[in-house]
Parts: C-alpha cells; structure tokens; sequence
C-alpha cells in the first residue's frame, strides 16, 4: 500500500466516523425511537381491533411495504415542495424512516402480542385490571420480549439504510465519504473504509442485543 | 345467599351449549360441579365470572341482580373485583415474579398501597407454602407451585366467592394432591368455592354440595353425601360408578 494511500486513509478515518457519531447514529436513534412508537400504537389497534383504525393500520402498512425506501425519500424531500411543504434533510429524513419502519415493526409487534397466550389477558381480567393495565403491564412487556431479535434486526438493518439519506443532501458518513473519494480518486480503498466503520457500528448493536436479551431473559416465555 | 343464577344459556356457532343451568350458593359453601367432558361445566364457570357472556340468564351477586347478556363493563370490572379465579392451565403472569403475580391485582387494579399490598401477598403465599419461591418466575417453578401461586393471587383479593376451573386436570396426581390441600384448607377456613373438578376425592370429602352436568343441563343436585350415596338419576350413579372405578 502507498503512502499516500495510508495517509488518504488515516485523514479521511476521522473525517467519516464523525458524521457517523453526529448523523448517522443521531439518525438512526431518533428515527428508531419515533418507529417505535408508530409500531406500538399501530399494533394495539390492529391487536384490539378497533374498526375504522383497523383499516387505516392495514392501508399504512401495505402502502409502506409496498413501496421503496428511496422513492418515499424523494417523495417527502424533493415531491412535497410542489405542495408548499417544505422539510430540511434531517427531519425529512427522520420522518421517512420513522414511518418506513414502524411499519414494518408493527407487524413484528402484532405477531408478538398474538403469540401470548389468551390465557395472560384472561387472567390479567380475572384479578380486576382493565384492558390498558393489563395491556401496559402484561402482554406489551411479553409482546416486545418475543419481538426482541426481530426488533434489533430491525435497527441494524437502519443503521445500513440511513446511507440512503445521502440522496435528499443529508451529511451522513456515505455523503462524506462520497465527497473525499471526488477528492482523491480512491473509491476502493475509502468504500471498503467506510464499509468497515458501518461494521462496526453494527457489531456493536448485535452486542447490545446480546447483552438486552440475557437481561430480558431472566424469565423464559 | 352470595351467588344465585337463574337459567343460564349459551351457544356457540348455533351449538347449546348450556342450556338453561341455575345454581345457588351461600356463603361458606364449597359447591362441586361434576360431569363429562363437554357437559359446559368449563363453560358455565367461566360465564359467571365474564370471560364468556352468557346469551341469557340471569345473576344475583351480593345482592344485586345482573342481566347476563347485557352488562356495562364497569358492572363486570365491579364483579371480578370481587371474585377469584383459578384456572386449569395457571396463567400465571409470566413476566411477574410469584410475589408480583399475587401484588399486581392489589396494587395495580385496587389501588393498595404498595407496602400494604406486599405484606398481604407475604402471608398469602405462605399459607399456600409458597413464600420461599416468591421471588421466582413461573417458568422456575413446578405445576403445582404454579396453581398454588394462582390460589394465592385469586384469594389476597380477599374476594367473596372464588371459581376453580378442574385446577388439577393440569397435574400429576402427587402435585394435584398439594394443590387439593390447599384447596381443602380454604374450605375448612369458610371460603366459598366453586369448583368444576375430575377429582372424586375432592368432591366427596370436601364439597357441601354436589352439582352433576352433562350436555348443557344440571341432571341432579344437591347435598355430597346423598348424591354419592344415593343418586336419583341413572345416569348419575353411572357417572360416579365409572369415575369411581378410575
């Protein structure tokens, strides 16, 4: 390997991780906090079924799944403003990715709440709690113990996607790498680098998760 | 008088399933409900505490009269305040320690101070023999400390009637026998029960009354002693001659 070549590397390692460390964790953190929340309220209504709400849950899902992450970027960051709705990149982003994945982890916390069994509301009823106690204490915490792999899955997979706000001029680590490889011409060497950096962001969430199930774990489901 | 039902019916898919049952219960009484499998004894217990609503019938709880079919939810969260309920298969709460199963429904849905609400699932725990597991989760324990913790979380409430759904059927017979103890300890200390149950023993030992299901309808009731001695209905001293023999 050239000098050069080390040094481009060295130079450039700082110059990626930290909008690694400010946007794309940022990012990805926020966004996954907001899906969340999405994913639950959208769960408890697909789960209680509750009519209309029902019908509005199914048609945000299939519409959200059905459609690429990319084309529901352009669609917030560069369609809206034909309507007048103005988003700078960050919550543009924020915001497509909050509602991308809740979507897709409303289901996964829908399918966690039907496999407790009846048994856990019954006797939740039994012992005099109402439906939304016996919902945040009993089958919410053993729905998400269920979800807990898929869930990190999930957040993982974000991590990765996050990449994709390059598109709508956020800042993030692909954008910045993409800015020194315009620079230098190195494009194998920097990709491979920044490829790494997101491995290891990775490696540290699927140790988290490691560490989140064995604390969950204390009791078997 | 703590409990009397009138005429209770229940379908399901256009099958009767009860078809027309009345019971009554006083206080203290340990009330025995016996019969095949599929006699809607299972059924008929789970609609006086509203897990199933009954399609009619009628229910005089401490003194006052309910319509089956049509209550408001407040009324039904009023009548499970009231009452316990144990269950075949446990159903502990299984993200909840044994201590937490038995304090959930006092703090939680009582609104009893935490301390207070602690204190009492302490001594309902060890008169089931349960205190030392307190801190273990159901998955840590056996069956039969399983139903014992249930007994415990169904009675702390200091309910005034508590249902047992065959509370054995899910155990061995060694781990039926601790849980039949319990149950037996109640019933001397004037708890009023009623208990669907496959345990002969039980029945004949320990319940006042003895009520004999089989295809929705009550074929014969009445005191333990003469039902086992001398049933009136053919198909009652059959009933007992074959589970007898078991």
């Amino acid at each position: 390997m050239s000098e050069r070549l080390i040094g481009i590397l060295t130079d450039s390692f700082f110059k990626i991780l930290i909008p690694g460390l400010t946007v794309t964790i940022p990012l990805t953190i926020i966004s996954f906090a907001l899906a969340m929340i999405i994913a639950i309220a959208v769960a408890l209504i697909q789960f209680a079924g509750v009519k209309v709400l029902k019908e509005i849950a199914r048609f945000y899902i299939w519409v959200i799944r059905g459609t690429p992450l990319l084309v529901q970027l352009f669609v917030v960051f560069y369609g809206l403003p034909n309507v007048g709705i103005l988003i700078d990149p960050f919550p543009a982003a924020v915001l497509v990715f909050a509602i991308n994945e809740g979507a897709y982890c409303a289901e996964t916390i829908r399918a966690g709440l039907e496999a407790v069994p009846s048994g856990q509301m019954e006797a939740g009823e039994c012992a005099g709690m109402s439906y939304m106690q016996i919902m945040r204490r009993i089958l919410l915490p053993q729905a998400l113990r269920i979800s807990f792999p898929s869930l990190a899955n999930s957040i993982i997979s974000m991590v990765k996607d996050t990449s994709l706000a390059a598109n709508i001029t956020v800042t993030e680590m692909f954008m910045a790498t993409q800015r020194i490889v315009a620079r230098t011409y190195e494009p194998l060497a920097l990709y491979v680098e920044v490829g790494i950096i997101y491995l290891i962001f990775c490696t540290v969430l699927s140790r988290v998760q490691r560490w989140g199930e064995k604390r969950l774990g204390r009791y078997r489901i | 008088m703590i409990l009397s039902v009138n005429d209770v019916r229940k379908s399901f898919d256009g099958a009767q399933i009860l078809r027309g049952i009345s019971l009554s219960v006083n206080k203290g009484d340990v009330v025995a409900i016996l019969g095949p499998s599929g006699s809607g004894k299972t059924t008929f217990l789970r609609c006086l505490n509203y897990l199933e609503i009954a399609d009619s019938g009628r229910m005089t709880f401490s003194g006052i009269d309910y319509d089956m079919h049509s209550l408001a939810k407040k009324e039904i969260a009023a009548i499970r305040k009231r009452t316990g309920f144990v269950f075949q298969s446990f159903n502990l709460f299984r993200n909840k320690t044994a201590l937490e199963n038995v304090t959930e429904g006092l703090v939680i849905a009582r609104k009893m101070d935490k301390k207070e609400a602690r204190e009492i699932a302490e001594a309902t725990l060890r008169k089931v023999g349960m205190l030392d597991w307190a801190s273990h989760y159901p998955s840590e324990l056996s069956g039969g400390q399983q139903q014992r913790v249930a007994i415990a979380r169904a009675i702390a409430t200091d309910p005034e009637i508590v249902y047992f759904d065959e509370p054995t059927s899910a155990l061995d017979p060694e781990l039926a026998g601790e849980v039949l103890s319990v149950m037996r300890m109640l019933a001397e200390e004037g708890m009023t029960m009623v208990v669907v149950t496959h345990a002969m023993d039980f029945a004949r030992n320990v319940s006042k009354h003895v009520v004999f299901m089989e295809n929705g309808v009550v074929v014969e009731q009445g005191e333990t002693e003469r039902i086992f001695s001398c049933p009136e209905q053919d198909r009652t001293r059959e009933f007992l001659r074959l589970e007898e023999k078991l």
